[in-house]
């Protein structure tokens, strides 16, 4: 669970090897790196042109013109966040902030359970999680859905939040007791003998000392909620007032033609908040990651 | 985005330990029993109460900041309460019935809601698999029948076992090779082209098809200039421009390649780590003894980290098969793309075929049995272990 990124020792062997023999190495290494990123370095350019320009010609012709004012424009960004995207925007954040939360919460206690407490059933109940871990959501997409329609609160942000919680928790209870339960024992052990019962050790040591793990899953969780699709269209649906972002660009690119020069600006207003999140908490969410499936 | 649900081999080196001394006294009533049930429901029961009652205030944008506050509030603040609550009530209890009954206070809660989310609709959506379209009448095999006859669903399920085929290697291959290479990169210049490969993986199926859009648009020719990479490309060396999503079964590998686009990074940084934890006495005894770099990753890096490949490789898998939006958005199943997922959803909200939906949703678990039940064995080997 300790996922660490060793730093690379420079061996004395490496640094014998001339640079020589290392440019096909950065050959390779170049021509990725270069494939990987021209999708979206095109749709970035594209988003700031003139939106005229965006169906005429293609956004590498820019590179003729990059100097004249006239190739450029916010008007895109301008439109598209006064056509939804800004209303879509409030929505995304409305859906994902406690879609994170509360499955944080109900798994941190949940997992403590599993790790320092015993009663029967546990080493099942466990099992049972860490079945649910691979079950497919859309298992579930149409029993839930009946439910929440006899109830009528599809369309409802609760919907989506609980919704998300669910197929958020086997993975956050898996995290979580496998952290915990790897946190040394001593500690807790004598903090029992200070007389402090299961709830303030869990509330006081536990959740203070599992914080890397919790905001590993946080983040991890936070990315898979802002980017779902499928979950936001069959529970909160495509009515304009709660569709979110996905959803709104979604739309946005069925409709042909007509919308392709507010596309690449809409794109990004999808993807802005997630590479900022990406880019600022990369450690930890790589960690996430190396955690869920490997240890580190 | 990838859920890493597949568990490692050397994982789960923490353990339940328990406090104190180990309950000897069992308490086996069914009064305790009831307590133990009662608390376990409390707490869910008050959520989804709530939200059942908030539900119904499905009104305007103005209440969209309440909500979010409100949510907030109850997720953390709330929860926590209800917790606390409920810990104290049990308290109140003789010591002895006090502890028979507080894990379930603790871990029931979850418990509660994956039956209510994940139990109970896998059960339901089995039977609505065996029922008729509007799930009025059972039919038996039927549907099964239907979805392994139909040319349709048959294409279907075709393209989605080519999909986890291809992609998964892709991905795997792609991301070793870049993770071996950029191994031997001064760490700066490491860092940041792992970035550059990483970077897909905050964008969102939905986002990446957009992004796509840009590489295989198609103008016919004569109706004005091409604006996809691939066709200006194409066009610029004197050929005809292609309609790469429509021209089948080809479209189908440039959908698939979108996906290793986007999986490439994740496979890459599990690699990269892994291929950082071989010990670099190893590789540097086998230099001395006159292997090549390209021995050296065969017979020794690739060895330590197999088991590493294994549990990506099936984790890419999970995320392939279960693939929907970029098939949604970008064909919309048609010319030939569809898959099964996204073919279930069609069933679902478009032809509102229920049952054949059900059995697809079936197919797609049943695929993943073999790696659940590989997880909860080697779950139940590393317990046994302790």
């Amino acid at each position: 669970m300790t996922a660490t990124t060793q730093t690379p020792t420079v061996t004395p062997a490496k640094e014998k090897e001339s640079r020589f023999s290392k440019w096909p190495i950065y050959v390779t290494i170049s021509v990725i790196a270069f494939l990987w990123t021209i999708p979206t370095l095109g749709l970035l350019i594209n988003s700031f042109r003139e939106s005229a320009s965006i169906r005429t010609d293609g956004w590498w012709t820019v590179l003729g013109s990059v100097f004249d004012s006239a190739t450029w424009s916010l008007e895109n960004y301008r439109t598209v966040l006064d056509e939804g995207f800004g209303n879509a925007f409030a929505n995304t954040l409305a859906v994902s902030i406690p879609s994170v939360v509360i499955p944080i919460t109900i798994a941190a206690f949940a997992a403590y359970a599993f790790a320092w407490m015993h009663f029967p059933g546990r080493n099942l109940m466990f099992v049972t999680v860490v079945g649910l871990m691979v079950v497919p959501l859309q298992m579930a997409l149409i029993p839930i859905l009946r439910i929440y329609t006899d109830f009528d609160v599809t369309g409802t942000f609760p919907a989506v939040w609980l919704a998300h919680a669910g197929f958020g928790l086997p993975l956050a209870v898996y995290l979580l007791r496998n952290y915990m339960g790897s946190l040394p024992s001593s500690i807790i052990e004598s903090a029992n003998i200070d007389g402090a019962d299961h709830f303030s050790i869990f509330a006081r040591l536990i959740v203070p000392l599992s914080v890397p793990v919790l905001a590993s899953f946080a983040i991890f969780q936070f990315l898979w909620v802002w980017n779902d699709y499928l979950v936001a269209l069959v529970f909160l649906g495509i009515e304009p007032n709660v569709r979110v972002l996905t959803v709104e660009l979604a739309d946005l690119a069925g409709r042909g033609e007509g919308a392709l020069s507010l596309l690449p600006a809409a794109a990004f207003v999808t993807m802005v908040l997630p590479l900022v999140v990406f880019f600022a908490l990369q450690r930890f969410f790589v960690r996430g990651l190396t955690a869920g499936s490997v240890k580190g | 985005m990838t859920t890493p649900p597949v568990i490692g081999e050397e994982e789960l080196e923490g353990g339940p330990r328990g406090l104190g001394p180990p309950e000897q006294e069992h308490v086996h009533t069914v009064g305790v029993w009831l307590l133990r049930v009662a608390s376990a429901l409390v707490l869910p029961a008050v959520v989804i109460a709530f939200f059942f009652i908030f539900g119904f205030l499905k009104d305007e944008e103005a209440n969209k900041a309440i909500q979010v506050v409100v949510a907030i509030i109850a997720g953390i603040g709330g929860v926590w309460a209800l917790y606390w609550g409920m810990d104290r009530l049990v308290s109140m209890f003789p010591e002895r019935i006090a502890r028979a009954v507080r894990p379930f206070a603790f871990v029931g809660p979850a418990m509660a809601i994956l039956a209510f989310y994940l139990v109970y609709p896998a059960i339901n959506t089995i039977l609505i698999s065996f029922q008729d379209k509007r799930s009025e009448a059972f039919v038996g095999l039927e549907n099964y029948t239907t979805i392994f006859t139909d040319s349709f669903y048959l294409v279907s399920i075709r393209n989605s076992v080519i999909w986890v085929l291809v992609v998964p290697a892709a991905a795997v291959a792609i991301g070793l090779a870049f993770a071996t290479m950029a191994d031997k990169l001064s760490r700066r210049a490491e860092s940041i082209t792992k970035s550059l490969i990483f970077l897909p993986m905050a964008i969102s199926f939905v986002g990446a098809s957009v992004v796509w859009t840009f590489v295989y648009g198609f103008r016919p020719e004569g109706f004005g200039n091409q604006i996809g990479v691939l066709n200006g490309i194409v066009t610029s060396l004197g050929g005809s421009p292609v309609n790469w999503l429509q021209t089948s079964p080809w479209n189908n590998l440039f959908l698939m390649i979108i996906l290793i686009w986007l999986q490439t990074g994740f496979s890459m940084v599990i690699l990269s780590s892994a291929i950082k934890g071989v010990p670099d006495v190893l590789l540097e005894a086998a230099r001395i003894d006159g292997a090549t770099e390209w021995q050296a990753f065969w017979r020794i890096t690739f060895p330590s980290i197999s088991s590493t490949v294994v549990v990506v490789w099936t984790t890419v898998v999970i995320t392939v098969w279960k693939v929907f939006d970029i098939v949604w958005v970008m064909t919309g199943g048609l010319f030939d793309t569809q898959v099964i997922a996204q073919t279930m959803v069609d069933e679902f909200f478009t032809n509102f075929n229920f049952g054949i939906g059900a059995a697809l949703a079936v197919l797609l678990f049943i695929a993943v049995v073999p790696i659940l039940i590989v997880n909860v064995q080697r779950f139940r080997a590393q317990e046994a272990i302790r």
